[in-house]
């Protein structure tokens, strides 16, 4: 038995660097494809041929592409993802500096969708057909619908413009301080340090952007919630529940919602990565400094090595995400260890 | 009796699919979600389709210059105001549509022409085909679409044609996953045993006996698509790497729009309505579509 769940992980392990090779793959391939030099576009407009001609053996651009290949993906395994030329800094470093910006606002609006998102999903299911299910459905479609770019906007104008009540972008307001860092989130790193204000600021900022993220993994959740939670309600267990007299909360939020679960849980997980891509029309909206905005930023520039990192720490965590998923199942459904 | 060798009428020899169709538009009917799908939808063909005799500007499509009437409130004249260049924004946003379908229409199109054949020999063949197959459309899964197409595009460099060819060149995995379940559960089905036992080569079988039995929920996925890829290419045009300026386009029009914001808001609004409008209909299409045609996944 223990054996079998070690190889399932080490499987899966496998399996998942196997994926992330294949991604590398893409983005060399990607990048090789594009009809600009990136020698020309590294040694800037006015370099002469000489200067481009350095850069290219400097780069190795002028070995085989098989050899390139090679050097590409040792460099990518060590953390090398080449230099951005807008920053002038290492990819990977600048990563490491607006990856936690966009953590921040993932994580807040994950929240935000699994709290509304799963009770809303709930009561849908147990109103099924009513007047109330029709609306969250309506809802539903709604937010997918939305699109992210333009609904951000339009709660910049009523929140920010004509109410006043929110800032229009960015994360902090520039008269306020940074906190200390210690995880490069602020919310985090202001209740680390105790500083109320700086707190409360960083909250304003956050939640017009984490509001807009989070609405169509709202509508996924709620979605999925609420086609389970029919099946579950429908069943013999939950019936037989009833039977025995146990209350109707205790049924649908214990016994029912437990079950309901695991396919919401994968839902998450295959969300967490969509949201990540998200960010790229949220942050550009709310000039929020994660790598969504340093993608888009890189990509009007024409410098694509930024980009391809994006690409790739999104693919991980997409990974990453969904390993953790598989395991989890494993954990929450026992029959699911035996079965595969 | 010459009334037995007359050949029957279209309608009786057609009646089991005339009743089939009967009764998918009237459960389609029935729903009013769907219904308000399928206005949208029609909506967007005929302004895509009449744009150019409908509006009250046809010329601003193309960027005339008007500067005395730039930055104008909706009016009569002018319902959703005008742009920068003293443009008629509901011109421009009416004439964007013939854009955005066909923004749509290739997308899809190019999405389905790849991942439909490669779905249904992974799911037919299956072995190490499958396993090759179903492996690199995981990887292309595992990074979103729009983030996949923003690298090709800064590869390829901006405009509307190299979004487009970005976007058919990420939107095909979902096809894969769709197709190859099906087609894995309809191979051992009877009646493709059947055709293989009378000798029928694997081209005719994929041919006549999977992919008419497939077509259902590619229908559905189609136009649940065309919403949702009109919408990404808008976010292409908003970031400001899909169509550029003055070409009507509603990502484009509300990213320069939002340089005008808060005081010139009707800007940005309008396009926005257009874009949010369209992926509803299509969606809804969609939905209801599913309800009538797969009725079995349509769960949630």
């Amino acid at each position: 038995m223990r054996a079998e769940v070690l190889r399932f992980v080490l499987k899966r392990v496998a399996l998942t660097g196997l994926m992330l090779f294949g991604l590398v793959c893409i983005t060399f391939t990607v990048s090789n494809v594009a009809p600009s030099d990136p020698a020309a576009l590294a040694a800037g407009p006015d370099a002469t041929r000489d200067m481009i001609e350095t850069i290219r053996r400097e780069y190795g651009l002028d070995r085989p592409l098989a050899e390139q290949f090679w050097r590409y993906v040792t460099g990518v395994l060590q953390g090398d993802l080449g230099r951005s030329i807008v920053t002038t800094r290492p990819v990977a470093e600048d990563l490491g500096r607006f990856f936690p910006a966009t953590l921040e606002l993932v994580l807040l609006s994950m929240t935000l969708g699994i709290l509304v998102g799963v009770p809303a999903g709930m009561l849908s299911a147990m109103l099924k057909n009513r007047a109330p299910d029709h609306a969250t459905r309506f809802l539903a479609v709604s937010l997918v619908a939305l699109p992210a770019f333009w609904f951000g906007i339009l709660l910049q104008l009523l929140f920010s413009v004509q109410l006043e009540w929110l800032p229009t972008s960015g994360r902090l307001e520039v008269s306020t301080a940074p906190p200390p860092t210690f995880t490069g989130m602020l919310l985090l790193d202001s209740l680390l340090a105790g500083q109320w204000a700086t707190f409360g600021d960083a909250l304003a900022h956050a939640v017009l952007p984490a509001l807009v993220l989070s609405f169509p993994c709202l509508a996924s959740i709620l979605r999925v919630n609420r086609a389970e939670m029919i099946e579950v309600l429908a069943s013999d267990y939950v019936t037989a529940a009833r039977a025995h007299g146990v209350s109707p909360f205790r049924v649908v939020c214990v016994h029912a919602l437990r079950n309901a679960m695991l396919p919401t849980l994968a839902i998450i997980g295959l969300r967490w990565g969509w949201m990540l891509g998200s960010t790229v029309l949220v942050e550009t909206v709310f000039d929020w400094p994660g790598i969504g905005l340093y993608a888009v930023s890189s990509a009007i520039a024409g410098d694509f090595k930024p980009v391809m990192g994006v690409t790739l720490l999104i693919g991980l965590n997409f990974m990453i995400a969904s390993l953790v998923v598989d395991l989890l199942y494993g954990v929450l459904d026992p029959r699911l260890r035996t079965a595969s | 009796m010459s009334l037995a060798l007359q050949r029957p009428g279209f309608a009786a020899r057609h009646a089991a699919t005339l009743r089939q169709l009967r009764f998918y538009a009237w459960s389609f009917g029935r729903s009013p979600s769907s219904m308000l799908g399928l206005a949208i939808v029609l909506l967007f063909l005929a302004l895509a389709a009449f744009g150019p005799w409908i509006v009250p500007y046809p010329g601003d499509g193309s960027g005339a210059m008007n500067l005395s009437n730039r930055l104008k409130a909706p009016s009569a004249a002018h319902w959703f105001g005008t742009d920068e260049m003293g443009n008629d924004l509901f011109s421009r946003v009416v004439l964007a549509t013939r854009t955005s379908l066909w923004v749509g229409l290739t997308i899809v199109g190019v999405a389905t022409l790849i991942g439909v054949p490669l779905g249904i020999a992974a799911g037919y063949f299956g072995g190490w085909v499958r396993m090759v197959i179903m492996r690199v459309t995981d990887i292309f899964l595992s990074v979103p679409g729009l983030v996949l197409a923003l690298a090709i595009v800064a590869a390829l460099g901006p405009g509307i044609l190299n979004g487009v060819i970005a976007l058919s060149l990420v939107w095909w995995p979902g096809y894969v996953r769709l197709v190859e379940a099906k087609a894995l559960a309809l191979r051992s089905e009877p009646f493709v045993e059947a055709a293989r036992a009378v000798g029928a080569g694997h081209g005719r079988i994929l041919a006549l006996h999977i992919l008419p039995n497939c077509t259902s929920p590619i229908i559905v996925k189609a136009s649940m698509d065309m919403g949702l890829a009109i919408l990404s290419a808008a976010s292409l045009g908003f970031v400001g790497l899909g169509a550029k300026p003055p070409a009507p386009e509603w990502g484009a029009m509300i990213s320069v729009a939002r340089t005008y914001m808060p005081n010139w808001w009707w800007y940005a609004v309008f396009p926005g309505f257009a874009i949010y409008l369209t992926v509803l209909g299509f969606n809804l299409f969609g939905d209801g579509l599913r309800d009538i045609l797969d009725p079995r996944s349509s769960r949630g």
